[in-house]
């Protein structure tokens, strides 16, 4: 209870007057607190630092370990005669056929034919056609243009075979997922089980079940399409089920009483009004599993991403760079088509559209016509078959490669010492002066864990103190203390440069259309682009590090960041900002006192999705030598008996994901709730 | 109205123009086919399918893609390359998914699982493919010029704090591999009382991209690298010599003393496909080259930046008597 | 259905007989609606309520105390058939609550509804279905049209989900859409019409399924004052051409004495009267209903039952006859031209006189009240 509700309505004064202390009275010791905890900490670090930290080495196992890895033997050994894999493997059947099919009658040969049923003369103008049906003119040209280009950099098989495997998992991803989300939108007790579950699918690194999953469903297309489904399957779920929720009650409600029985309901009313909504959610299905597109390769799933590791294997940053790129024009056609689709046919259906209807017709034929003339000429002409060489895709890719040498080059005189000074200044500190890792990491366990307890109570009240304590707990029983503080140090500090960015860009963008038009395509690039296109250079100016993690993290969590941050500020009133430049504000105090606290709850959701983000790139920064937990899920993919430590690194992550949301949900919900993502502004999580 | 009208024009001519246009060249594909048949025929099916798992390296890849081309060429085989993990290709044996690893580079506990004996039986060694893989503790070619005594470890504390970074803790850093590998450096460091912290490069790329800056900048750099390499013909790294590997000095593993000792590289098969009588089972079993064939293939990969396919048929031209020892 | 034990404070039929004596229901026959103890708790253990010693508690201790809110407290009327029956109260004061209640849109903790003789709150669910779709419609306050359909078949939804073919239910909705004059508007979307046309959509949505009952639920307070004229006028037209019995809530008095053959009015989910409009005008039950009513042009409502007083010996027969339901307004002219004071006749009989002061009172009053207003 605040004291102003104790006020006697309409008492005299104006309001401010002397509520304003009395909340200051309240805030300050918020944050004062908080202070006083980390100075507490400080000093606690000092007297104590190095000891009971909680260290293992590289390459020490402890029991936990090793029960995890006997489990998943047992898996192993039990797999002829366990009839959940025999269950698994039909079903994998079902998948592996079907890709297979489609790559025959699509991508590859169709032996004996020495090309596959249709070229890509065929698949193009069907591919268009289907543009221009659901979509219009636009979209078509732009379908056309990306499959032109799949041939043109030379990678039309990997192309087509990319959205073969993402086209049947975000099939199967439909056909779980709508009944799950229309079970979440009207169960409350559902809704909760099951967010939990959506929490792990979207927190565990790949890596983590990358093997078992190979272990139940088989070893290329089936494998790929399961992991992909596993990965994008939450967000449909979620957002479907969120607006399958908000249907307007009124609507309910009055169609109720008309009769309706609960399928009509569900039927009629509930999936039509959502639809929009569930829109929103197929596509960041499609980008979710777009992005998992190089990990499946890690398990010789069909697609872009092997040419990408294949530039990988000889650190040659062009070769991985035209393949990672057509994965980028992929998700921006997948995803402007998917929205216009969705705004189009609710044009067609306010507008009417009758009159058009006929003409409309009459074009789909004609042009549908035409298309089915151009797959018959692609099963019979080879030059309409097989795409023509060209050398624009090598051309491209030494270009980028130069590109890329040319910076690094000229570059990393700077950069190194720039990460040393940063490094040593923020995370190392020195010996009477912690840095954030030596405060998180050095102290010993029972001081970290209290004072991140404590610091959760005081900015996040009750509701963050339970969930900090499980996660402590668990991340404390999986034995990976030491390496899950130095991940949750360097998660904050990306996290927080990321929202520095997302602060200027966001606010520039909300300003500036043409700033915003400029940026925004360079952000799409950013979140879908494969991350081991950028690690090589990357890696060139930073070395192998945790600043490289810390800079990986950025470009990965930045563009979301940025995009909320940007339509939070963008959707303030303009009335209110006319209002306050009636007032004679400068631009500064318009952008300080109005625009940013309107926009907070945007500013509270960005900085949760990037906490989130930043911590997906943990197993990145595994790779960059980052070491800490990345490493550790790295570690067990790639070596079979330290699964169990990689399976434990994987837990420990997805606990400090929970703890990190839980934390900023509490403290965001003190005072307003955290909006749900916007439809301009999408949520996206790590591939990895 | 217009418009659709235009479009059935469109179509019309568009098929007018197009089936001229199929009719010249419709004879290629059907010609290619008929061959395809002919080809599929006079094999005799005597060749199944060849499961050639290719663990992500170039190396395996230049000993793979060789391997397959001589089984599709002289063997008429249809030969799936199946890009994979090593662990993931171990467990692809008992489902028939993979038949053959070309290059191991010792996996004892993916033995312990699937040997016969311990195991399910599923895998088997077939051999030593005649690579020698060589692992050690490796500098960059100007620090040696430059500071020759490096070599020796014994010298490598007087150098600890050049070897310094963000990442090392004020004792100098040593650059630990990708995980795949078997490494012990922190046992060797810690026992030979090396001023020094392991930190995980974490990925070959990794390691390879710090050796390549490390070289370009003239900087302080050790860590555990190998051979057969490509990137050795690109910047030639040279070996610290450790105190040399005997016979159980890497037992315990945290009392390890000593260098790496060589390792002979093996193929490991499908014990399924081995026993199936397939005439690939001979080409898998015969095949030996040294590190320097490898090398030459690696080469046209990385450096000549060819297609796997290329680059071995390169090399299977131009090496037609190793080939031949090679045929069943 | 649970019955209810408690016994005591305030019952329906004390409220409605409160003031006046109850009058005769027009039309004739057994109630359309007959509603009895009827309760809606809301909250936690929210039936763990009714028939306990909480039940008595005010609204505010009972929130405070047990976190539950009432919404309808023991409600008992009846409405006859033909009847235009207007609930009206303060918002919050439970109207939409009681209204759901009746069809189990919200289902009610306590009571019975009995509507056409089938008893709603035992009905299973297929047969609450049933009555929901030929016995019951409902107007709503935000319409709650659905937007992905044109209004044709906004209009045929209830026909479409009792499974009517779809060439018979559009030709049905066409014909209403017609009654409700909105012919012409059938492609349109809901977002294409105003407000006043989408609830005219509303409102032949509800008829389509041709109800004996229509319930409405302040169908008219989110449209500008002209056209919710218009729109009142149409639902008078309506009743006259259909006859249905109608359940209409509303906030607005005008609107209540404007249609209502019958007035309930609600406070914290009770009833505190229940009366024809001159009734409620004439004779409020308490403070609150005063103050309801308080606004209103007397004159226009009063009849002159309200202000007669008893004949007596000696009253002079010049006067001009009037019956005893004249409205006072209509009266007043011939009364103040005439010099003797109006003779109130029902069926020939003398039953009361109005003097020219009586009509002032009235009038008069109404001028001194609306020239305070500040
Ligand atoms: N679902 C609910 N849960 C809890 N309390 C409710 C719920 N619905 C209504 N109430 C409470 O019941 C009381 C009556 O609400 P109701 O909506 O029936 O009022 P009303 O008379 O229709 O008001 P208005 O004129 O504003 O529409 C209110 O105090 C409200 O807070
Ligand atoms: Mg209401």
């Amino acid at each position: 209870m605040t004291a102003t509700a104790l006020r006697p309505p309409g008492a005299g004064a104006r309001p401010e007057d002397d509520v304003a202390p009395v909340q200051r009275m309240r805030r300050i010791p918020r944050w004062a607190l908080a202070v006083a905890v980390v100075v507490g900490w400080v000093v606690v670090w000092y007297f104590t630092k190095g000891t009971d930290t909680l260290t293992l080495g590289g390459r020490e196992n402890t029991d936990t370990h090793d029960t995890l890895t006997s489990f998943r033997d047992w898996v192993l050994a039990s797999r002829d005669t366990n009839p959940i894999v025999q269950l698994t493997t039909s079903i994998a059947e079902v998948f592996r056929s079907s890709v297979d099919w489609l790559q025959r009658m699509l991508s590859t040969a169709n032996l004996p034919r020495p090309v596959p049923e249709v070229g890509w003369l065929g698949v193009t103008a069907v591919a268009a056609w289907v543009g221009l049906a659901i979509a219009g003119w636009r979209i078509a040209l732009l379908v056309t243009a990306s499959f032109l280009s799949f041939g043109i950099l030379g990678f039309w098989q990997d192309s087509i075979d990319l959205l073969i495997v993402t086209f049947l998992a975000v099939l199967a991803a439909v056909v779980i997922g709508m009944p799950l989300a229309i079970w979440i939108a009207t169960s409350a007790r559902a809704n909760s089980v099951v967010s939990v579950v959506l929490d792990l699918m979207q927190t565990m690194p790949t890596f983590v079940y990358l093997i078992p999953v190979v272990l139940f469903f088989g070893i290329g297309a089936s494998g790929a399409v399961v992991a992909t489904l596993i990965y994008a399957l939450p967000p449909l779920v979620r957002i479907a089920g969120h607006g399958i929720r908000s249907v307007s009650p009124t609507t309910i409600e009055a169609t109720d009483s008309a009769g309706q029985s609960r399928m009509q309901r569900l039927r009629k009313v509930q999936l039509p009004m959502a639809r929009a909504t569930i829109i929103v959610g197929l596509n960041q299905t499609i980008m979710a599993a777009l992005s998992m597109a190089t990990i499946a390769s890690f398990v010789d799933g069909p697609g872009l991403g092997q040419p990408v590791l294949d530039g990988l294997k000889i650190n040659d940053v062009g070769r991985a760079f035209v393949p990672g790129l057509l994965i980028v024009v992929i998700a921006v056609m997948l995803d402007r088509t998917t929205t216009a689709a969705s705004e189009r046919a609710e044009n067609v259906a306010r507008r009417g559209g009758h009159q058009h209807e006929r003409r409309r017709k009459l074009l789909l034929a004609g042009t549908g016509l035409l298309a089915l003339v151009l797959v018959y000429v692609s099963r019979v002409s080879l030059w309409a078959a097989e795409f023509p060489e060209s050398e624009l895709g090598t051309s491209l890719a030494s270009v980028a490669d130069s590109a890329s040498t040319w910076v690094t080059d000229n570059l990393s005189s700077y950069t190194n010492p720039f990460r040393n000074e940063f490094t040593v200044l923020v995370l190392n500190g020195s010996d009477d002066r912690p840095g954030l890792q030596s405060l998180l990491a050095e102290s010993p366990w029972y001081v970290t864990g209290a004072a991140i307890a404590v610091l959760a109570l005081v900015v996040g009240g009750l509701r963050a103190l339970l969930p900090t304590l499980v996660c402590l707990a668990g991340i404390y029983f999986l034995d990976l203390w030491h390496d899950a503080m130095i991940t949750l140090t360097m998660t904050l500090v990306g996290t927080v440069l990321v929202m520095l960015l997302a602060l200027v860009f966001g606010v520039w963008m909300a300003r500036s259309r043409r700033t915003d038009l400029v940026v925004r395509p360079l952000l799409d690039a950013g979140q879908t682009i494969p991350p081991f296109v950028y690690l090589i250079p990357v890696l060139a100016l930073f070395g192998p590090s945790r600043f490289t993690a810390i800079v990986a993290g950025i470009v990965y969590a930045a563009p979301a960041a940025i995009k909320l941050v940007a339509d939070g500020v963008k959707g303030v009133p303009a009335t209110t900002i006319e209002a306050s430049r009636s007032t004679g504000a400068t631009r500064w105090q318009e952008i300080t006192k109005v625009q940013l606290p309107m926009a907070r709850s945007s500013l509270v959701l960005a900085t949760n999705q990037g906490l989130l983000y930043v911590l997906a790139m943990a197993v990145i920064g595994g790779l960059v030598g980052a070491g800490a937990l990345g490493y550790d899920v790295v570690l067990g993919f790639s070596r079979s008996e330290e699964w169990g430590k990689g399976m434990a690194a994987g837990a420990s992550i997805v606990l400090l994901g929970v703890m990190l949301d839980r934390i900023t949900r509490a403290a965001a919900a003190d005072r307003s709730a955290p909006r749900e993502p916007s439809r301009t502004s999408r949520m996206r999580w790590g591939g990895i | 109205m217009t418009r659709g009208w235009k479009g059935g024009r469109l179509a019309a001519l568009a098929v007018g123009a197009t089936l001229a246009l199929a009719a010249c060249g419709s004879n290629s594909i059907d010609a290619e086919t008929q061959e395809n048949e002919k080809k599929a025929q006079a094999a005799g099916g005597a060749c199944e399918e060849l499961n050639m798992a290719v663990n992500p390296w170039v190396g395996y890849e230049a000993s793979a893609y060789v391997v397959g081309t001589v089984a599709e060429q002289e063997l008429g085989c249809t030969v799936n390359y199946k890009n994979l993990k090593e662990d993931v290709s171990w467990q692809g044996f008992a489902t028939g998914e993979v038949d053959v690893v070309i290059e191991d580079w010792g996996h004892p506990d993916l033995e312990k699982k699937f040997f016969e004996g311990s195991g399910d039986g599923s895998a088997m060694d077939f051999g030593p493919n005649g690579n020698v893989g060589i692992i050690g503790w490796y500098v960059p070619p100007w620090l040696a010029e430059e500071h020759p005594d490096i070599l020796e470890w014994e010298n490598l504390n007087k150098y600890a704090q050049d070897f310094a970074t963000s990442e090392s803790g004020g004792q100098g850093q040593f650059l630990g591999a990708d995980p795949s590998y078997v490494q012990f450096d922190e046992a060797i460091v810690e026992n030979l009382d090396l001023d020094f912290k392991v930190v995980f490069s974490g990925s070959e790329a990794a390691s390879i991209e710090a050796f390549e800056q490390a070289e370009k900048n003239k900087e302080f750099l050790i860590g555990y690298f190998y051979e057969p390499q490509w990137f050795m013909s690109v910047v030639p790294l040279e070996k610290v010599a450790l105190p040399p590997y005997k016979e159980g000095c890497q037992e315990p593993p945290e009392d390890v003393d000593c260098d790496y000792p060589e390792t002979v590289l093996k193929k490991i098969v499908s014990t399924e496909w081995a026993e199936s009588g397939d005439p690939s089972v001979d080409l898998v079993k015969n095949f030996e080259w040294t590190n320097e064939d490898q090398n030459t293939v690696a080469k046209y990969i990385s450096q000549d930046k060819m297609s796997q396919e290329d680059a071995a048929a390169k090399w299977v031209e131009e090496n037609p008597d190793k080939v031949k020892a090679w045929l069943p | 259905m649970t019955t209810i034990p408690r016994t005591g404070r305030s019952t329906a039929p004390q409220g409605a007989t409160a003031g006046a004596e109850q009058p005769p229901a027009p039309g004739s026959g057994d109630a359309a609606l007959s509603v009895r103890n009827l309760w809606k708790v809301f909250g936690p253990k929210a039936d763990k309520v009714v028939g306990t010693p909480d039940a008595d508690l005010s609204r505010q201790e009972l929130k405070s105390k047990t976190g539950c809110v009432i919404g309808v407290r023991d409600v008992s009327f009846d409405v006859a058939p033909g009847e235009v029956f207007v609930v009206m109260g303060l918002s919050g004061s439970g109207k939409s609550t009681l209204v759901r209640c009746l069809t189990r849109l919200i289902e009610p903790t306590a009571g019975t509804v009995v509507l056409d003789g089938e008893d709603v709150t035992a009905a299973s669910e297929a047969k609450l279905r049933e009555l929901r779709r030929t016995h019951v419609s409902m107007v709503f306050q935000h319409f709650g049209l659905l937007p992905h359909r044109q209004v044709l078949d906004n209009v045929a939804y209830g026909l479409e989900v009792r499974g009517m073919s779809k060439k018979e239910r559009r030709a049905k909705a066409t014909e209403i859409l017609d009654l409700v004059g909105l012919d012409g508007y059938e492609t349109s979307y809901p977002d294409q019409l105003s407000g006043g046309m989408q609830q005219r959509v509303g409102l032949a949505r509800a008829l389509a399924s041709d109800p004996t009952m229509l319930l409405f639920d302040e169908p008219f307070s989110a449209l500008d004052p002209l056209i919710r004229r218009d729109m009142q006028n149409e639902v008078i037209r309506l009743h006259h051409e259909l006859g249905k019995t109608m359940v209409f809530i509303t906030h607005d008095l005008q609107e209540a004495l404007k249609l209502g053959d019958r007035i309930l009015i609600m406070r914290d989910g009770e009833i505190v009267q229940v009366g024809t409009p001159d009734q409620v005008v004439g004779a409020p039950a308490d403070d609150y209903v005063r103050d309801f009513t308080s606004d209103v042009p007397r004159s226009h409502v009063l009849t002159l039952k309200w202000v007669m007083r008893d004949p007596r010996p000696g009253d002079s027969s010049e006067g001009p006859v009037m019956s005893s339901d004249t409205v006072v307004f209509k009266a007043a002219r011939a009364a103040l031209a005439s010099a003797h004071p109006v003779r109130v006749v029902d069926g020939g009989e003398l039953v009361g006189i109005v003097d020219d002061e009586a009509i002032l009172r009235v009038v008069v009053a109404e001028e001194t009240t609306e020239g305070s207003k500040p």
